[in-house]
């Protein structure tokens, strides 16, 4: 009972989450059908948000790093492996997609390792022990630096990525509901391969040496270099995950959307993601990011009418400003997030 | 004790006029001493005298503007250096504590120790991705060796809790094992026995006792607590504001005038 009164903006915050979810169905807003796709259109939207995310709380736990370039991250990788997609078969002259997209998604990956090593080589290793702020200022200076470079090597046009998934939307459960659930096909692959990636990761710092050095650099600096473990080394290798996360995102994202500038911007999204989950969770952003994704597309579809009957709105928009209300939420009663760290010390 | 004496071998490390400032602050002054090896070697000294300053010099955390550091590979080569560094001093062998605990609070017992085993893991991080062939092997050859460490620290029970949630002096005890599974030569020490009760205490001291016993490593303590500096150390070093007032056996130590001055205080 005590904790429930020391717990008790939390608690009402879950609570308050749970009525949303609930409400809809309940209040009859929604067929069944209807319902279950918003929440699937959400998941999805989802996903992508934690998958952003979780390229920051990568670099933040290992290095302490707020990571500002990861949107931009996510932009150059897709950036190019749309256009390595559209050059290879001029190159090699073998016209084949499948070719073309694995050979680019290669390029591009190792592209993202050669900017983790870069990153390390000309602004970490100078900037070790410096105030959170300053590295900070560093990230926002990368991410306008591959914001243009990006642009200059690869253009600024609106790219595709064909990666040829069927993009026809299916009909689903057709007995269960009235009208069943339309979903698409490219959607459902995409959440898959998203989830792939995750387990890959979490087995990753979970079951390997390097996993494990990961996240003993993440615990303690002093001493995981007193055991011999190079922070250099365990950077570089951090920065190359999150950016083959970025670069899986983007692929993602620009497929269903198109690669263009705005894509950096999904990083914005994934601030209040990283702020509901806990910065230095690596759950707490997957949660996160599912929350963010569904609650929006929930307040959108949902709320968004309702408002306009009421107070006589136009309506729209909520989708914009849902998440980042939601996470000042989160700031005004538990500013660690969902699952983050209460203390962070570092000596 | 006499039984351990017989053991001590030549110098396996030496600091030669080792001076250490931070802006106008004098951590050290022209401190030198040796350890040799198999010996078990405590610095002592009131607050502030500059104690983990030396350990942190030693491990390379810190970058002495004077002096040289000599320390003997493991082929028998005396190498010499002007600083340390961590990475460095953790390949030559030199393992530590931490006097405020540095474990990596998330990770069990298991996993902490098994981080000591980061150096010997020689296969490369895609074979280790995988868990196949060499590397699995590896992973499980370094399991067992920390399962005997594990063992020797009587943690069995605790092998997959997480630290955090240790109380202290068992805490102390992982970070012990963390420094024991590199398979240390020289291992330091950092107030090994520091906000422990009587019992504690009595189970750390066995621990170092048997390490430098069975092991052979050679171990350089700090430690406040006198009694068991004492009891447990085949030479002692004593420091004071820095420099070095005293070195020589406990019993040449204890009746040293300028060391007895420098605990008990001595009227101007």
């Amino acid at each position: 009972m005590g904790n429930l009164k020391k717990n008790w903006p939390i608690v009402t915050l879950a609570v308050g989450i749970l009525i949303g979810m609930v409400a809809p169905l309940a209040l009859g807003l929604s067929a069944p059908g209807f319902y279950v796709e918003v929440l699937l259109g959400g998941l999805m939207a989802g996903v992508l948000y934690s998958l952003v995310a979780l390229g920051f709380v990568l670099i933040f736990k290992a290095s302490g790093v707020f990571n500002f370039a990861q949107g931009a991250m996510v932009l150059f990788a897709a950036l190019a492996m749309a256009r390595l997609a559209e050059w290879i078969p001029q190159w090699i002259g073998i016209d084949s997609r499948l070719v073309a997209n694995s050979l680019a998604f290669l390029i591009a990956m190792a592209l993202m390792v050669g900017f983790a090593w870069l990153v390390e080589r000309l602004v970490l290793r100078h900037l070790v022990n410096q105030e959170g702020v300053v590295l900070l200022m560093a990230t926002l200076g990368i991410t306008y630096f591959i914001d243009g470079v990006g642009q200059t090597v690869w253009g600024s046009d609106i790219y595709e990525i064909n990666l040829g998934l069927p993009k026809t939307p299916t009909l689903l459960a057709d007995g269960l509901f009235q009208g069943g659930i339309l979903i698409n096909q490219e959607d459902l692959v995409a959440a898959l391969v998203a989830g792939l990636l995750v387990l890959a990761l979490a087995l990753f710092f979970q079951k390997t040496p390097t996993g494990r050095a990961l996240r003993a650099v993440a615990d303690d600096h002093q001493a995981a270099q007193s055991i011999g473990i190079p922070l250099n080394r365990i950077w570089v290798i951090v920065w190359a995950v999150a950016g083959i996360v970025a670069l899986v995102a983007g692929m993602i994202w620009g497929s269903k959307l198109g690669v263009q500038f705005s894509l950096s911007l999904v990083a914005l999204k994934a601030l209040p993601v990283v702020i509901l989950g806990g910065l230095t969770s690596v759950p707490g952003a997957i949660l996160g990011g599912l929350i963010i994704g569904v609650g929006e597309k929930f307040a959108e579809v949902f709320l968004g009418p309702i408002l306009v009957k009421t107070f006589d709105l136009a309506g729209g928009g909520i989708e914009n400003w849902f998440a980042y209300v939601l996470a000042l939420l989160f700031l005004l009663v538990r500013p660690e997030g969902l699952f983050g760290e209460k203390h962070i010390d570092r000596v | 004790m006499s039984n351990r004496d017989r053991h001590i071998g030549d110098v396996l490390l030496k600091i030669e006029n080792i001076s250490l400032s931070f802006g106008g602050v004098k951590a050290l002054t022209d401190v030198s001493f040796d350890v040799r090896e198999h010996e078990v070697r405590a610095i002592i000294g009131p607050n502030g005298a500059g104690k983990s300053s030396m350990l942190n010099v030693i491990n390379g955390v810190y970058t002495p503007q004077v002096g040289r550091i000599t320390f003997r590979d493991a082929d028998g080569k005396l190498l010499t250096f002007d600083h340390m560094n961590p990475r460095r001093a953790a390949e030559m062998g030199i393992a530590r504590t931490f006097q405020s605990l540095a474990l990596f609070k998330g990770m069990t017992v298991l996993d902490n120790i098994m981080t000591g085993r980061n150096l010997k893991m020689k296969s490369n991080i895609f074979l280790q991705a995988v868990r196949v062939g060499p590397a699995l092997a590896e992973e499980l050859q370094h399991r067992a060796f920390v399962e005997q460490i594990i063992d020797f620290l009587e943690i069995q029970a605790y092998r997959k809790t997480p630290v955090g949630r240790l109380p202290y002096g068992l805490q102390k005890r992982v970070d012990l094992g963390r420094a024991l599974a590199m398979q240390p030569r020289l291992l330091l020490l950092d107030e090994p026995m520091a906000g422990m009760n009587v019992e504690e205490k009595e189970d750390m001291c066995r621990f170092i006792l048997d390490v430098n016993d069975e092991f052979g490593t050679t171990i350089v303590l700090i430690e406040h607590d006198m009694s068991v500096v004492m009891d447990i150390s085949d030479r002692v070093v004593v420091l004071d504001y820095g420099k070095k007032i005293g070195d020589g056996t406990p019993d040449e130590v204890r009746s040293n005038q300028a060391v007895i001055d420098a605990y008990l205080g001595v009227a101007h």
